[in-house]
């Protein structure tokens, strides 16, 4: 298992290199330049600031620098905000961003899972019922209706939570965004669940486990789940992904000071470095998550353990 | 309801109330449909009774619904006595106590009946100490206790192993362990020895029986297969269409039975050995170049070993064999034996360490796939599963006639269609079944759409693994003529993969026994199959057991061959940690292969000593 782990944790090194370099290259292909909107820049003051950022030199020396300095740690700085190091952006914006990845990741799958095991223990039972209509209206609603919707009822008519903005050291303020984010992914972890145990619970070493006599509770936690939670665990690489994008908006309709719009706003103004610090943060939380659920998998599956390349 | 007066007959006049389990009227329906037709049955303690029916009789069915093991879908009705306790329309919560600890059950399919995340000692100790209370230590005491008692060898190691780690006869033998956990009363078996080779189900059935003499506990053995009962049946039950058709004392059924379907049931059991295969076409065969030749092939897979180093298995090592047109070739031996992989890397299906190739005279070794391609037509396959081998989605019309749409564009619509529809026809099939989709058919009719696909195209080889294997007893029967004659109508060579050595002694003239990827022995299937030379051939033809209660306990005794062990280290005879005749040259020098008589080769330094001892029963 250890060994497992550790050929997985350095296959992600070249694969976020290649990530990097990749964005590198395609953000500069893009018409238009750090300095190309805004305001009317003299072609003068234009050059010097191209000068100053090393945008006038050929593209391969600027990644060579690129390089250099991120092997230092160094993000560089932004254009667009008040050349403010993009590492200090990214250090204020990522606890609450993160905060409210976590809170929604966790209210999501524990939720998920609890609903689909409750559909199928009692099969046509009301959360049975009810699970495959809500999952589908809670996948088509985008989050920036379900977010000022819950904001509505909760916030303004009901007073129990505030309806946006956040402050330091107040986990309430992230209760309506980490629910907005976290329904969609419920409702298909949900299902998975649903779906996976119903599956595995027709399996033939199911009925063994029964014709042992080991009781209900026993054969559906120790015999059915683990395996039936695969195509679950198979789910949360992708919905690392949701997580991320699923953010952008739910920090815009709540107003969070987090990340997300420095992804928005770095790509408009073309703001390269800041750019490029935000593919790496979420490159690697993307690639961290995938490692994550691929080390679940060979937990609940010992036979992914030993498999050849 | 025959069967109570007549276990009654047999233990005395309190037949009914000394019985471990009693099944009165019992039924089961699927929407309305009876598929279990009120059974009744007993078992006594010390007794087993064995029934034996054909797939969908509704044995394996009739004691899951005793059991309250049934699919949520089935409607159970009727009496399930267990002792004092009704066991039809208990709460799980009450059977759950009977479950595991005082009825056992081992059920068919031991690839999929052991939970694949849970270490075996879990899965073996989980039942002790639930139902008995002991502590881990004790338990796990009590489980490698339970592990030698089904002779499973280095118990310690198996308790931490995964189910995927062990072989099919380990398991088993984890799963008998686990019935037998908490000293049950009755032990249901389901078809237990049915997915295990030859050797591993001699090993099996003489646990069982080992067992009963031991414990003296009630046992219920449901099986297709007269034979595994043989020797172990105290009484006989035969099941058809979910009812008990016939009843009786293993004696009285095996040798008076009552019933022309279990006089069928068991003439199919007892297959004569009658002449052996001959040659199609005389004048066919002979002449021209052979259909298929391989010369010094082999097959490396490579597979990662624990840890980080990779261990190259040889699947297959210096194969020489040629199949002459309009002859027919069996290859056997026990599964991991290569006899598959041979097959696939005949047609190139799958690449090869080295060796040479030739398809029809010609040498395919270097030939690149699209150049392969026409000459594909010639070589035809058929496969185990009939069922999963064809597109669920296609009629049987379409199925069959895609050969054509391939090879024949230029054929019209009504003229294809008129060609299925006379190959349908001559496979045994009703030409209006063109209309249905694989899974409306019978296991039988599935295999007869597969060799009718195979055979549109006149193909000069057809190659069949294990085509016979996933039938039932009469189902197999007529697949095998119709594959005789087909093979005698047009001349074509046949190589068939099989376990089964009556079939093969029905089908081919020649037999190739490998064993470990290595050639054992080939010869005439006559003379192969009767007075065999290689010691491991010999031990494969006395585990198959005799649908006689008069010979098979004696054979039930006497296990030829132990549980496979790991390969064998390189160099020397491969089959010498198995062998009964192996002696320090075995270990030394790889034995030659040799034509010891006509036509008939082995590889055995003592093949002089092994064709001495004839061969048992």
């Amino acid at each position: 298992m250890l060994g497992y782990a550790l050929r997985r944790i350095a296959g992600i090194v070249p694969v976020l290199l290649i990530l990097l370099t990749v964005s590198f290259f395609v953000i500069r292909l893009a018409p238009g330049g750090p300095f190309a909107s805004a305001r009317a820049l003299s072609a003068r003051t234009r050059a010097e600031l191209r000068a100053r950022y090393g945008l006038d030199r050929p593209l391969p020396v600027q990644y060579a620098a690129y390089l250099r300095a991120l092997a230092h740690g160094d993000l560089g700085r932004s254009y667009s905000l008040r050349d403010e190091p993009v590492a200090a952006l990214i250090g204020a914006g990522l606890p609450v961003s993160a905060e409210l990845g976590a809170a929604a990741l966790v209210l999501g799958v524990l939720s998920g899972i609890a609903l689909g095991i409750g559909a199928v223990l009692r099969r046509g039972g009301l959360i049975d019922r009810a699970l495959a209509p809500l999952a589908a209206v809670t996948l088509a609603l985008p989050s920036f209706v379900t977010g000022p919707l819950l904001a509505l009822v909760f916030g303004l008519w009901l007073r129990w939570l505030p309806v946006a903005g956040w402050q330091p050291d107040t986990p309430r303020d992230l209760v309506l965004p980490a629910i907005t984010l976290a329904l969609p992914l419920a409702a298909s972890i949900a299902r998975l669940t649903r779906a996976g145990l119903l599956e595995t619970l027709s399996a033939s070493y199911i009925r063994t486990a029964r014709a042992r006599g080991l009781g209900r509770a026993r054969v559906l936690w120790h015999h059915a789940l683990r395996p039936a939670l695969v195509p679950v665990v198979s789910y949360l690489g992708p919905a690392a992904t949701y997580l991320v994008t699923g953010s952008l908006v739910v920090e815009t309709v709540f107003e969070l000071p987090g990340t997300g719009r420095y992804l928005v706003m770095g790509a408009i103004d073309r703001d390269y470095t800041l750019v490029m610090g935000m593919v790496l943060v979420y490159g690697t939380l993307t690639l961290l998550a995938n490692l994550g659920a691929d080390l679940l998998h060979a937990w609940l599956d010992p036979r992914v353990r030993h498999e050849p390349e | 309801m025959s069967s109570i007066p007549a276990s009654a007959e047999a233990h005395g006049a309190s037949g009914e109330a000394t019985a471990l389990l009693a099944l009165k009227s019992l039924s089961v329906r699927f929407a309305g449909v009876p598929v279990v037709d009120a059974v009744s049955l007993a078992v006594h303690p010390g007794e087993c009774l064995g029934v034996v029916g054909e797939s969908g009789a509704g044995k394996s069915l009739t004691f899951l619904a005793a059991l309250g093991l049934a699919p949520p879908s089935a409607r159970v009705s009727g009496e399930a006595r267990f002792g004092a306790t009704e066991l039809i329309g208990r709460s799980e919560r009450t059977l759950d106590a009977l479950r595991g600890r005082r009825i056992g059950v081992v059920f068919q399919d031991p690839m999929g009946a052991l939970t694949p995340h849970l270490r075996i000692g879990t899965q073996l100790t989980e039942p002790i100490r639930r139902h008995t209370g002991l502590s881990a230590r004790a338990a796990r005491a009590r489980a490698l206790e339970l592990l030698e008692q089904v002779r499973l060898g280095e118990p310690a190691r198996c308790l931490q192993q995964y189910p995927y780690e062990l072989s099919g006869g380990m398991r088993q033998r984890v799963l008998l362990a686990i019935a037998l956990s908490c000293d049950p009363q009755l032990v249901i078996l389901d078809e237990p020895t049915t997915a295990l080779d030859v050797t591993i189900q001699a090993q099996i059935l003489a646990l069982l029986a080992h067992i009963k003499r031991e414990r003296g506990i009630g046992l219920v053995l449901v099986t297709h297969d007269f034979a595994a009962l043989a020797g172990l049946a105290d009484r006989v039950a035969v099941m058809r269409n979910g009812r008990v058709i016939e009843t009786g004392s293993a004696a009285q059924v095996f040798h008076a039975p009552r019933e022309p379907y279990t006089r069928e049931l068991l003439a199919a059991a007892r297959e004569p050995p009658g002449p052996a295969a001959a040659a199609a076409a005389a004048d066919a065969s002979g002449t021209g170049a052979p259909v298929l030749a391989v010369e010094d092939l082999a097959v490396h897979y490579r597979r990662r070993a624990p840890g980080l180093r990779r261990a190259a298995f040889v699947a297959l090592e210096a194969l020489n064999v040629a199949l002459a047109p309009g002859e027919s070739l069996a290859v056997v031996g026990e599964s991991g034996c290569g006899k598959s992989t041979l097959t696939r890397a005949a047609l190139r299906l799958i690449g090869v360490a080295h060796g040479r190739i030739a398809w029809l005279g010609r040498d395919v070794g270097t030939l690149p796939e699209r150049r392969l391609r026409p000459l594909r037509r010639a070589l035809q396959l058929i496969f185990q599963d009939p069922l999963a081998s064809l597109d669920p989605h296609l009629t049987v019309e379409r199925l069959v006639g895609e050969p054509l749409e391939v090879h024949h564009r230029a054929l019209g619509a009504a003229a294809r269609a008129e060609r299925v529809a006379a190959m349908l026809e001559r496979v045994g099939l009703d030409p209006a079944l063109g209309a249905r989709r694989p899974h409306e058919l019978s296991g039988g009719q599935c295999q007869r759409v597969g060799i009718a696909r195979a055979m549109m195209l006149a193909p000069r080889l057809l190659v069949c693994d294990e085509p016979l294997s996933a039938l039932d007893v009469r189902a197999q029967r007529q697949i095998g003529a119709l594959l005789d004659a087909l093979r005698r109508e047009q001349g074509m060579s046949v190589l068939l993969v099989s376990h089964d050595l009556n079939a093969v002694r029905r089908l081919c003239e020649r037999v190739l026994v490998l064993y470990q990827g290595r050639m054992a022995e080939l010869g005439p299937s006559e003379a192969l199959l009767t007075r065999p030379l290689h010691p491991y051939t010999r031990a494969l033809l006395e585990a198959v057991p005799v649908a006689d209660p008069d010979v098979q306990p004696g054979r039930l005794g006497a296990v030829p061959l132990s549980e496979r062990g790991p390969p064998a280290e390189p160099g020397g005879c491969v089959f010498r940690s198995r062998c009964p005749l192996a002696s320090v040259r075995c270990a030394e020098e790889h034995p030659p292969w040799i034509e010891a008589r006509a036509g008939h080769w082995v590889a055995c330094h003592h093949w002089e000593r092994g064709a001495d001892g004839m061969l048992r029963a």
